[in-house]
């Protein structure tokens, strides 16, 4: 499998996934910490990937998505956006509707 | 260093029509960008439109670019006009 199939699968199987660099336990990135603070704040289960854990993913997903940075959030196979999208639609209770209904 | 007047030179001058309101330290930055280009777009596509215009310049000299992205419609609202 290609690293884009790859992501492809992953986004697929997962309805909320989002990738970070860190665990969620432990965020390496002030960006990414924000980012699993507001789906916590959704109490919405997620999956996360570790994009430091895989340099071919870490580059493969900005290509995936035309997005040059981590966080990236996708819900049912949709790129949503990154941390700073996230924490627009949380304020404006955007993300809670679109969070709502996945099995996470 | 990257000063906030770079990015806000490299945005301008990158994205017809932008005026861009920025202040950071060299390494972390917050933005809010507004031009009529975001018209109908999503959020996502406004932020790419953004990206776009920086180029490459995300990936080295930037480190951390936190933004806001809005027409000027938007703009006029949020600062009570």
């Amino acid at each position: 499998m290609t690293v884009q199939e790859r992501i492809e699968e992953t986004i697929n199987t997962n309805p909320v996934v989002l990738f970070m660099k860190g665990s969620p336990e432990f965020p390496q990135c002030g960006f990414s910490g924000q980012a699993v603070q507001v789906l916590n704040a959704c109490g919405t289960k997620f999956a996360s990937v570790d994009v430091l854990q895989d340099p071919d993913v870490r580059e493969g997903i900005k290509q995936y998505s035309n997005w040059p940075t981590i966080p990236q959030l996708y819900v049912n196979g949709e790129f949503v956006g990154g941390s700073d999208i996230m924490v627009e639609m949380y304020q404006k209770g955007e993300l809670q509707s679109k969070l709502s209904g996945t099995d996470g | 260093m990257v000063t906030p007047g770079d990015i806000k030179n490299w945005i301008e001058s990158g994205l017809e029509g932008a005026h861009v309101e920025i202040d950071g330290d060299g390494h972390h930055f917050n933005a809010v960008i507004i031009s009529p280009l975001f018209e109908g777009k999503s959020r996502v596509a406004q932020h790419q439109l953004v990206y776009a215009a920086l180029g490459d310049k995300m990936k080295a000299e930037i480190h951390a670019l936190s933004m806001r992205t809005m027409t000027p419609e938007e703009w006029r609202r949020e600062r009570g006009e």
